[in-house]
């Protein structure tokens, strides 16, 4: 089994809060991120962004681990649909998303705690409103009823 | 090589449902090619149905083993410890896999993970398209290499039906119509004469319309 980085990052994670993972890509959401912190911009803490490579490196199993671990949500952010570093590794992450989203349906955990969204490394006030939109819609979901039990008392 | 897809998790969670220790096997061979029964898709599901099992409050434990072919006694030999150790076997190998686990561990409970769709090539990335019924008695030959048992959906075997247009199927226009490939693929090799002899009614003693075959090889026999 692909083991993965979310997993340190929910153990680590230590707030009342619910917690969200962003698989941010190198070539679009990371620089985007990085424009978004250099600007002073403000998003919710309780986002753990993962540096990958390109969002088609993002596996099914990966998304699936990081959710059996207790994660609430889950972003997957890479560039705008055309303009990928790697050709069309965004749009194979788009259709491995999809895929996710069907196993989350089959098992009863709902398929909105998943989301992948599209931008270019200098939209970093997108960056922040995608990273606001998806932590509002997990809080409405609430936490992810996976959590182990001693992860409970971060979601009160 | 043989072709198969998953079943639905709410499925598979009914089956398993009498157990909480269970081992899923994997098989290395035709079923990891078409991305269904491989170590990544035994992981996947595996993870998929504890997630299942623990939001239902009961939790389930998997041992993941996946093994190089399932319809071989000697691969099946790896099994032996983890099936010790677990209530039940889901396996994701083929029908055959499947039915050979059950036959080498005859009092453990061996449940299918795929339906086994067919026999069957890779098309392009990711769609396999069926290609061989396995009727035991094969017409390739004859056909330019084109089956006409398999391919065509009402099994002619004298020319197409009246309902085929040039490209399409009449049963599902986006197949096409195996009797053009046939036509095609004679004419490009000059054996059009083919079509002029009539083919009698098949003999489907030799398919599965008369039960499981078997094939013996006496000379290799030992």
């Amino acid at each position: 089994m692909i083991e993965t980085e979310p997993v340190s990052a929910v153990q680590d994670a230590g707030t009342n809060q619910v917690e969200v993972i962003a698989f941010c890509c190198n070539f679009c959401a990371y620089a985007a991120a990085d424009l978004a912190g250099a600007r002073r911009m403000q998003y919710p803490a309780n986002v753990r962004i993962v540096h990958v490579p390109c969002t088609g490196k993002v596996e099914v199993q990966q998304i699936l681990a990081a959710f059996e671990r207790g994660i609430d949500g889950i972003l997957l952010a890479g560039c705008l649909e055309g303009g990928c570093h790697f050709v069309e590794g965004n749009l194979r992450a788009k259709r491995r998303v999809e895929a996710a989203k069907q196993v989350l349906d089959e098992i009863g955990l709902g398929r909105d705690r998943l989301r992948m969204v599209n931008l270019s490394a200098s939209e970093a006030p997108t960056f922040v409103a995608r990273i606001q939109e998806m932590v509002e819609t997990v809080n409405a979901l609430g936490p992810n009823p996976l959590r182990l039990p001693g992860d409970k008392e971060r979601a009160k | 090589m043989i072709v198969a897809s998953r079943k639905p998790i709410p499925e598979l969670k009914e089956v398993l449902a009498k157990h909480d220790k269970v081992l899923f096997a994997g098989c290395g061979t035709c079923v990891t090619v078409c991305l269904s029964g491989g170590e990544r898709e035994v992981g996947i599901i595996s993870s998929a149905m504890r997630m299942a099992r623990r939001l239902d409050g009961r939790p389930i434990e998997i041992e993941q083993v996946t093994i190089e072919r399932q319809c071989e006694n000697e691969f099946i030999q790896e099994l032996a410890g983890p099936a010790e150790r677990n209530e039940a076997i889901l396996s994701f190998g083929c029908g055959a896999g499947v039915q050979a686990i059950a036959e080498r561990f005859p009092e453990k409970p061996v449940y299918a993970a795929l339906d086994t769709q067919f026999l069957g090539i890779l098309e392009e990335q990711a769609v396999w398209a069926e290609k061989c019924l396995g009727c035991g008695s094969c017409v390739l030959s004859q056909f330019g290499g084109v089956c006409p048992v398999t391919r065509c959906a009402k099994r002619l075997l004298n020319g197409p039906c009246a309902g085929s247009s040039e490209e399409g199927c009449e049963v599902d226009p986006d197949r096409p119509c195996a009797w053009q490939l046939i036509y095609r693929r004679l004419q490009a090799i000059g054996q059009l004469d083919n079509l002029s002899e009539i083919v009698p009614p098949r003999d489907w003693r030799t398919s599965w319309h008369a039960g499981a075959r078997r094939v013996v090889r006496e000379e290799h026999r030992i």
